[in-house]
């Protein structure tokens, strides 16, 4: 690490392919990523300003807004705490199948969101395993907001649990040793020492989470039964305007979501950077 | 990404209750099992309702069978692809200094961030028969979108950060002296590369290529946008997945979502023995550092 502070500007380095592997990794970003994400924005601008508002602020287009960021919201909150639970445990403690636990987390990054989609749709439908349980006490799930919340709870576990993880490993135990010696009890300690300790790596999951949330679309579509103003999500509403050819309408509704995108990443930059300078001004 | 630390055993004091732990480690695993397992078991379950030979039928029936075909096909074209290019941009970044670099990191995340269904409305807007070369591309008859290259462009755009989000972290901490020493001592550019580079980092390289190959195998929104669903066409697992389950033929569904859950799990094994390759690598490194300290 210190070598790499001390080394000068990129040109007087004695490795060679700077210029071919930047040029070709822009060239190959811009034509792929870039150019095609700013079409979004230029067909838009084709739009008169009145036209994008219409499309935009339509109350179906609105609701489907709603829907999907409260969904994405409540998701995220609910990962939030289990997440940290579940990262407490696999670092803290050790139980049998712990090893196993912490595999599974991972299993919502590489299955197919369609498959999950399916999958939860058959456990929370009427004749689920526990949508049969679930139903006859007046809890419905499937085709009603609460699915699309359970598929991005699905979606969006690994997203907290990863990030606080390696937080709670590198937690210094002689701050938790010094709130005791204080007179902290442990709750006291867990909350005013761990928790703020945590905060950055927390937040920085739930952002995560909740912006995989307002984009994802697979394994949403199967178990929200996709009723217009109840369980329609933007990106499927983005689909349905597509599949009627309305190419203005899709785009203007995608600009949106787009916009909200960026900002969320810029936001998820910002914190994993301020907790990186936290990091190595301990050290 | 998972921590594979041992903590040092802790005292009471700076521990919880014996009761808090047992309650917290049974949420825990209460979530994983309802939340993780339990849709695991159902695609499992429901593909082998109806026994074994009608799941055998799905797996084998011919339009399932292209579906895998143009599956293969693209993560065959795909997964070389953005590694290569993946290893590319790793290298830009992490082997040197220049303005920016942390914009561009930033910028690769973007199709992380990005909704799959803008991923594929974007290239609709850029193929498609109202799109920036559709007239071109009309008049020259090359088909696009609807077609197999429309999902290769599609999923070439999703899997972009895969591959260089594994090894920029993994590079950075190797940092440049050994490339520095190899070319000191007269090493060419592919052969630093090859000798010194990539044995370093050939494990993360490998999981990169799993996970990224998944993705494009598991890729769903995006490949819908661009398919247009032509069965025994341009179909993939995924969306063969779709039709059947919005044909009411849910057995079927379920049996080729299978195969797609057995592929997920393939990955999160080669992740287990990557990490525990990389552990090795790590202890045998600091045993050497060690010795040579000691000498």
């Amino acid at each position: 690490m210190m070598a790499l502070g001390k080394l000068k500007k990129g040109k007087q380095t004695i490795i060679p392919g700077f210029k071919l592997t930047l040029g070709v990794s822009l060239a190959y970003l811009s034509l792929l990523v870039f150019i095609p994400l700013a079409l979004v924005f230029v067909k838009s601008a084709e739009l008169t300003f009145a036209e994008f508002w219409d499309i935009t602020t339509n109350p179906r287009v609105l609701q489907a807004y709603k829907i999907t960021f409260l969904t994405s919201l409540v998701a995220a909150i609910i990962n939030c705490i289990f997440g940290l639970i579940i990262a407490w445990v696999l670092v803290r403690y050790s139980f049998p199948g712990k090893k196993i636990i912490d595999a599974l987390i991972d299993i919502p990054f590489a299955l197919p969101t369609a498959v999950a989609g399916i999958a939860l749709t058959a456990i929370y439908a009427k004749n689920g395993w526990l949508g049969s349980i679930l139903e006859p006490l007046g809890i419905k799930i499937a085709y009603y907001p609460p699915g699309i919340v359970i598929a991005l709870i699905f979606i969006g576990i690994p997203f907290v649990v990863r990030t606080v993880q390696p937080v709670i490993e590198d937690l210094d135990q002689e701050i938790e040793e010094a709130a005791v010696m204080l007179g902290a009890y442990r709750l006291k300690t867990f909350v005013k020492v761990v928790l703020p300790a945590l905060f950055p790596a927390l937040l920085t999951g739930f952002t995560l989470a909740f912006a995989r949330g307002i984009g994802e679309y697979g394994s949403v579509v199967f178990i929200s039964g996709n009723k217009p103003m109840v369980t329609e999500i933007a990106p499927l509403l983005i689909m349905t305007r597509l599949e009627q050819y309305d190419y203005a309408g899709a785009t203007a509704i995608a600009a949106v979501l787009l916009v909200a995108s960026f900002i969320l990443l810029l936001l998820i930059n910002l914190l994993q950077w301020r907790m990186n300078r936290k990091i190595s001004a301990q050290v | 990404m998972a921590g594979g630390k041992e903590q040092k055993a802790r005292g009471r004091h700076i521990s919880e209750s014996k009761l808090t732990k047992v309650i917290l480690i049974l949420i825990a695993i209460f979530f994983v099992v309802v939340m993780i397992v339990l849709p695991l078991l159902t695609v499992l379950f429901e593909g082998l309702e109806k026994g074994l030979d009608v799941y055998l039928k799905a797996l084998t029936e011919k339009d399932a069978f292209s579906a895998l075909k143009l599956t293969l096909i693209t993560a065959l074209i795909v997964v070389p692809i953005n590694t290569i290019f993946g290893v590319l941009i790793a290298w830009a970044i992490t082997k040197f200094k220049f303005r920016g670099k942390q914009l561009l990191i930033t910028l690769i995340d973007l199709p992380f961030a990005v909704s799959p269904v803008i991923a594929g409305l974007v290239f609709i807007l850029m193929f498609g028969a109202s799109g920036f070369f559709g007239e071109f591309l009309f008049q020259n008859d090359i088909k696009i979108i609807f077609a197999v290259p429309g999902i290769v462009i599609a999923t070439l755009f999703i899997t972009v950060p895969f591959v260089a989000r594994e090894l920029i972290p993994l590079m950075q901490q190797q940092g440049i002296q050994e490339e520095e020493a190899a070319i000191s001592l007269g090493a060419k550019g592919f052969q630093v590369f090859f000798k010194v580079t990539l044995p370093n980092i050939k494990w993360g390289l490998l999981y990169g290529v799993i996970l990224c190959n998944a993705r494009v195998m598991g890729e769903f929104g995006a490949v819908s946008v661009v398919s247009g669903h032509i069965r025994g066409m341009t179909n993939t697992l995924p969306l063969h997945v779709e039709i059947l389950y919005n044909e009411y033929q849910f057995t079927a569904a379920f049996a080729v979502a299978s195969l797609l859950m057995v592929l997920a799990i393939f990955t999160l094994v080669i992740k287990g023995i990557v990490e525990w390759k990389e552990r090795l690598q790590a202890k045998r490194e600091a045993e050497y550092l060690y010795l040579e300290s000691g000498a």
